[in-house]
């Protein structure tokens, strides 16, 4: 049974005064987030726009406790937080219920300096959940380019348009086999909102990654953070779906776009309004270009299909 | 009390149980494995109530456990070398952080190039994170300084290394003896921190701070390790009052009857240079012996208190502070003795890296060239 919006609680992790930019999907997110979770939980923050955005000491925008530690240090603070825990409670040092930990972490945290420590989380299975707001770059220090950034994009660190593809770092957790993981977006928040409430409800090591289009740091307008989400979605460029234990399910739309039911919006329609992909939409070869982003959405649609079925 | 035959990592792992930890992280590097292995037995055996966790790395390990003690929870490592020093950010974290934290390094060589065997340069690298250092000579004060480590950590919130020789000390068995738990749980009750990273505290840790506010974070620190050595010395003799064990204080003085000239040194070397003084008293120099137990703070009005006006001080270094042409304890006890310098004789000399041996006699020839150079 979904919950609707009007449903969700009143708790509001991310409170006035927050640093973040204008549209930041980073503060759309966490609200959801922070309803799913409920107000005993512990945020765990290494080095990001997050960080930057929870005003000067001794102020905070966050209404939860909040470590912020160093940037490689996701994993094993969260796992070293949550085991801790364990151990006073147990011992009865602590008392009432454990509080939710939780790492709420960019994507370079993710995808590039922090990706050993997640992924030793994941294989100890540390009872702790995981979210990654990919903003696709390191928007925080100025948009260079992460691990992230995919193929075209033009960042402060690729003036001339990333060369090479993003990593597929959803995929490499769900290889990972943990009890759940799950994308999610922006644009589908009570899917979100289900999906923490879900990651909440599971024991050991839970992954979210949540798509997080980036009003400076991809050049569209700050109003326009929920639109890009949708079309980031129904372009197939980003997908939905969840995973138990390595066992896939496809959610929609990303599921009908999967089976064939219905036709991915074109790819420009996601990237026309995105002032880092300029260069792309003005380039001689830009159809050749294009064609070849769409084979790689169909060809990744395909695979998750039939990944799927495994 | 018992009296048992075992290793430096064995007496490091007791007291680590002693001290009723409530989580270990550890990851392996010789020749701090034994530690690690010693611990993840007694909590898989139930005879120790901790969790274990196995990190991917020293970095992990320093963040694992920094986290965990925000929490409020005791926790232990041991590193060595190549694994300290990844730690290195981490370190800083966790003193700035003001965590309660004791770590076992069991010293040894960092590269280039690769070498397993003792040094002091991982340790000595490692001096201006804000931790505070002790040193150990014997199996016996690994035991006891782990505990002490505990006590003097969560009394100032800084965190505390606990350092002993690779191999000499950490694969050498010798007799020491294991304290009674009722007298270790009466001197070391279990952590109570006044604030805990936990939702029924509030707040927030680590934040981004201003430049008009980031200072007294800083300066609290710089203040509060100086004054550990009385914090160290103070719980030292309680410890003794409870054990009858005692090392010394921040200093392990060795014949300090009518001595003149003295030997500085660390760790297991400074065990050593007993039989070298013995060597030089025979010859007629009145030597002494001065084995420095608290590398971090540097005691130096102890040092200036110890040695008496004509005294010559030889520095015996098993590390390099690159760029002073000599190491780390000499450059210290010539700061530490700048105001005394019209009437202390200071020289050293760098030696012992990588293992290399320090038989008593080699110590000896290396004190008589150093008495040379103060003529």
């Amino acid at each position: 049974m979904s919950v609707k919006i009007k449903d969700m609680p009143d708790i509001d992790y991310v409170l006035p005064g927050s640093a973040a930019c204008a549209g930041c999907p980073s503060a759309i997110a966490l609200r959801i987030v922070g309803k799913a979770l409920g107000e005993n939980a512990i945020m765990v923050m290494t080095p990001s726009c997050a960080v930057a955005s929870i005003g000067l000491l001794p102020k905070s925008c966050y209404s939860i406790p909040v470590l912020n530690i160093c940037f490689a240090s996701a994993g094993a603070s969260g796992g070293g937080l949550t085991l801790a825990l364990d151990a006073l409670y147990e011992k009865g040092r602590l008392q009432g219920e454990k509080p939710t930990v939780f790492t709420w972490i960019g994507d370079g945290g993710t995808y590039d300096i922090g990706l050993q420590g997640i992924s030793a989380a994941a294989e100890r299975n540390d009872d702790f959940i995981h979210f990654c707001y990919n903003n696709e770059a390191y928007s925080n220090t100025g948009v260079q380019r992460s691990g992230a950034t995919p193929l075209h994009a033009v960042t402060t660190t690729t003036p001339l348009g990333k060369e090479v593809a993003r990593k597929n770092v959803p995929l490499l957790m769900l290889e990972h086999r943990i009890p759940y993981m799950a994308t999610a977006s922006l644009a589908y928040p009570l899917d979100l909102y289900r999906k923490v409430e879900k990651a909440k409800s599971v024991k050991g090591f839970k992954y979210i990654e949540i798509l997080s289009p980036c009003s400076p740091g991809w050049k569209f307008a700050a109003s326009d953070t929920v639109e890009l989400s949708k079309r980031a979605v129904k372009s197939g460029s980003w997908l939905l779906w969840e995973a138990e234990y390595g066992k896939l399910t496809l959610n929609n739309p990303t599921r009908l776009l999967a089976e064939g039911k219905t036709q991915p919006i074109p790819v420009e329609e996601y990237l026309k309004d995105q002032g880092r992909y300029a260069r792309l939409l003005k380039h001689p070869q830009k159809e050749e270009y294009l064609a070849a982003i769409e084979a790689e959405i169909r060809r990744e649609l395909t695979f998750m299909a039939d990944r799927a079925k495994l | 009390m018992k009296r048992i035959l075992d290793t430096g990592n064995a007496a490091c792992a007791l007291a680590v149980k002693a001290a009723k930890v409530d989580m270990v992280a550890a990851y392996p590097i010789t020749p701090q494995t034994s530690v690690a292995e010693k611990l993840a037995a007694y909590i898989a055996e139930g005879e120790m109530d901790a969790k274990y966790l196995p990190v991917e790395s020293e970095h992990s390990v320093m963040s694992a456990v920094s986290a965990a003690a925000a929490a409020g929870a005791r926790t232990f490592t041991a590193t060595s070398s190549q694994g300290l020093l990844y730690m290195h950010e981490i370190l800083h974290y966790a003193a700035g952080g003001r965590l309660s934290l004791v770590m076992a390094n069991v010293n040894r060589a960092i590269c280039a190039p690769w070498c397993l065997y003792v040094d002091h340069q991982d340790a000595v690298s490692q001096r201006d994170t804000g931790w505070i250092q002790l040193f150990a000579a014997t199996t016996q004060e690994i035991y006891d300084s782990v505990i002490l480590a505990y006590k003097v950590t969560e009394e100032i919130n800084i965190p505390v290394m606990v350092n002993y020789d690779g191999f000499l000390l950490s694969h050498s068995m010798m007799p020491f003896e294991i304290v009674d738990q009722e007298i270790i749980d009466g001197f070391l009750p279990p952590f109570s921190p006044a604030w805990r990273l936990h939702p029924q505290w509030g707040g927030t840790f680590g934040n981004v701070t201003p430049s008009d506010q980031y200072p007294p974070y800083r300066n609290s620190l710089a203040a509060d390790i100086v004054k550990a050595g009385e914090i160290i010395e103070k719980n030292a003799r309680e410890y003794q009052r409870l054990t009858g064990h005692w090392h010394g204080g921040l200093f392990d003085i060795y014949r300090p009857e009518g001595a003149e000239v003295f030997l500085l040194s660390m760790g297991s070397m400074a065990a050593e240079m007993e039989l070298a003084v013995d060597i030089l008293r025979e010859e007629g120099v009145p030597a002494a012996g001065l084995r420095l137990r608290v590398f971090r703070p540097f005691p130096a009005r102890e040092l200036c208190r110890i040695l008496p006006g004509g005294a010559r001080l030889l520095v015996f270094d098993r590390n390099h502070a690159f760029g002073t042409g000599s190491g780390a304890l000499l450059s210290e006890a010539k700061a530490a003795l700048f105001d005394r310098k019209d009437v202390i004789k200071v020289t050293g000399q760098v030696m012992g890296l990588g293992g290399e041996d320090l038989p008593a006699a080699y110590l000896v020839q290396k004190a008589r060239e150093m008495m040379g150079v103060l003529k």
